[in-house]
């Protein structure tokens, strides 16, 4: 179903939290709200399961206007970052729940609560308690509960942050899979932006209670709007370069050395600051605009290693290499920038 | 498990420090059921005379064992509702709802809690007098839950205090109302809490004297407490025998619940509370 929050603002006191979102998900879309803690992500959610009273603002759920509808009338799934199980209630009767509550016929009840429990494979667990199951089963005995009645929305509040690193490998997949299969619209609240651009079709990166950018994963990595989208995508993250717009391109803070501007930017006028942006995976041996620095940090993955080199000013640019390259801490390097693949940023951090 | 200090030593400190202690237990049964020569500690008869209070219609002035154990079990069982009930509710109300002056009710319950109430018990006597319900069971059974319930409050303030939102939060968002979230997800939650409490207030109300003493102590409303000291205060002769065997028989109950129920009465002091 087609969601859409207008001018959504919400306010805690006197403090505003968010001031006139807009946001739209299409019909079957999976959306991630992506974000610092404190950005307003887990409000906005909150907002949309109806927890939260929106203070100012619309929210359409298809054509119908949800803005007063109580959570009870409102059937929208979440997925809590704790789960919320009942701790009384075996995993059949925790997902029937929603259902009793419903009064459906026992006959319908056991057949929905079967075919969940086929869909996220938890069919042999039905008769055990929550506290008797694993992180990863209880994290799928809370989606099957979030689906058994057909939400018009699943809202996942940061649904894999209690799994250990391999189940959130796993769950991450789980969740795109059950999602798709589903077809259902969903938004997933996270701050790991691994998460965010592996599960989502679209993701909204959000700053002090704004969207600062929507778009696709790809588009975002690519094409940041801001630094901040920049510093907050990409593992290893990006390094940041500051300096000085001047004659012939951009001149390092407490340096001399002056780098040449890609084409296609259209430069500050001299002397405003500016920052170039330049990811590990573009800074590289082999690279054209050459640097000078100090290798002063080796981190060592399996298949790739992770080199800090900082340059006689003090900044310090990151390079991914694959294994096998045998630099060491405290080498002299000369390594290169991939020229067209710089981001340039002027003073307000917006990208240039 | 090695021993890293020799145990004979302690074992035979607590021994000689409990020894009075036992004794006197071990004396309050036995006399009981036998007879002794004045000035003797040894009995020299076994005898079943002193329990003759069950049985024997009781002498003029008196009031039927039987018809006071049932006042206190009424006095206990009604006071132990009335204290759950309103701590169910205010408990949950305290812990979970934005309401007015929460701060003010909550530091109020610790200081009402903290009160000795035995301070109060003049005006409550006026009151009680002033409406009607001075010497009548219900009239006492309203004073001892109002006094109980600070800490009833309190405790199962506590108790709801650590079951996450999430649990309400999630049983709104499966379309149940705020009363079937509460009733079928929250109260199973604080259930240990609550058979404590209810124990608790349950012994607290049966072993309660003074208040029955001082508020309601008529034949009609006599508790086993108020029972215990008629014996011993207007007779010539007191019948020490006799008045430890009523003392037993008011203890059994109690000795009966706590070794039922011992391991639930922990969970007032292990469980829930944060306070």
């Amino acid at each position: 179903m087609r969601i859409s929050i207008e001018n959504f603002t919400k306010t805690f006191g006197d403090i505003t939290v968010i001031k006139d979102m807009n946001l739209e998900l299409e019909s079957g879309e999976m959306l991630a709200l992506l974000g610092p803690s404190g950005c307003g992500k887990s409000t906005t959610l909150f907002a949309v399961c109806g927890i939260h009273r929106m203070n100012g603002g619309r929210m359409l759920f298809g054509d119908r206007d949800v803005t007063r509808v109580s959570s009870q009338n409102r059937n929208v799934g979440v997925v809590f970052q704790n789960y919320a199980l009942y701790p009384h209630m075996n995993v059949y009767e925790n997902i029937a729940f929603p259902l009793k509550v419903r009064k459906e016929s026992k006959a319908e009840i056991n057949k929905k609560v079967q075919d969940i429990a086929e869909l996220v494979h938890i069919g042999e667990l039905l008769e055990r308690r929550p506290a008797q199951l694993s992180g990863g089963q209880q994290q799928r005995v809370a989606l099957a509960r979030a689906l058994v009645r057909e939400p018009d929305i699943l809202l996942l509040d940061e649904p894999l942050a209690n799994l250990d690193a391999k189940l959130r490998l796993e769950m991450r997949s789980e969740i795109r899979r059950i999602q798709l299969q589903t077809g259902i619209t969903a938004i997933l609240v996270t701050h790991d932006q691994v998460e965010a651009m592996s599960m989502c079709d679209r993701i909204a990166i959000m700053n002090k209670g704004k969207i600062v950018q929507l778009s696709t994963p790809n588009q975002m990595y690519e094409n940041p709007a801001s630094d901040f989208v920049a510093g907050f995508l990409g593992n290893p993250p990006i390094a940041f370069l500051d300096g000085i717009a001047s004659e012939g391109g951009l001149k390092l803070a407490d340096s001399e050395v002056t780098l040449p501007v890609p084409a296609g930017i259209s430069m500050p006028g001299h002397g405003t600051k500016m920052r170039f942006g330049i990811r590990p995976e573009f800074f590289q041996p082999n690279n054209g605009l050459k640097v000078m620095g100090k290798i002063s940090f080796v981190e060592t993955q399996g298949r790739e290693e992770l080199y800090d080199v900082t340059l006689e000013n003090g900044a310090v640019l990151r390079s991914i290499q694959s294994h096998g390259g045998g630099f060491k801490l405290g080498d002299d390097v000369s390594w290169g920038i991939a020229e067209d693949k710089i981001l340039a940023f002027g003073p307000d951090g917006n990208r240039l | 498990m090695t021993k890293n200090f020799k145990t004979w030593p302690i074992l035979l400190a607590l021994g000689l420090t409990s020894m009075p202690l036992v004794i006197m237990y071990v004396y309050l049964v036995v006399d009981t059921v036998t007879v002794s020569p004045p000035g003797s500690l040894v009995p020299n008869g076994v005898t079943f005379e002193h329990w003759r209070f069950l049985w024997e219609a009781p002498e003029a002035g008196r009031t039927s064992i039987w018809w006071v154990t049932l006042n206190t079990f009424i006095f206990a069982t009604v006071s132990t509702v009335v204290v759950l009930s309103v701590s169910l509710t205010s408990g949950y109300a305290l812990s979970r709802l934005n309401m007015p002056f929460r701060g003010l009710f909550l530091a109020g319950l610790i200081v009402l809690h903290a009160f000795p109430t035995i301070t109060l018990i003049i005006a409550i006597f006026l009151i009680l007098q002033m409406i009607g319900l001075y010497d009548t069971l219900i009239g006492v059974i309203m004073v001892k839950a109002a006094l109980e319930l600070p800490f009833g409050i309190w405790i199962m303030k506590g108790f709801y205090d650590t079951v996450p939102w999430e649990i309400e939060m999630a049983g709104l968002q499966d379309g149940a109302s705020r009363f079937t979230v509460w009733h079928k997800l929250v109260l199973p939650q604080v259930q240990p809490g609550l058979t404590a409490l209810g124990i608790f207030a349950f012994l607290s109300g049966w072993s309660e004297f003074i208040l029955p003493q001082v508020l309601a102590p008529g034949a009609n409303a006599q508790v086993l407490g108020v029972y215990l000291q008629n014996l011993i205060v207007d007779d010539v002769k007191p019948d020490f025998n006799m008045f430890k065997t009523v003392g037993v028989f008011y203890a059994m109950p109690v000795i009966v619940i706590y070794l039922v129920f011992n391991k639930k009465l922990m969970n007032i002091y292990g469980g829930g509370t944060k306070g």
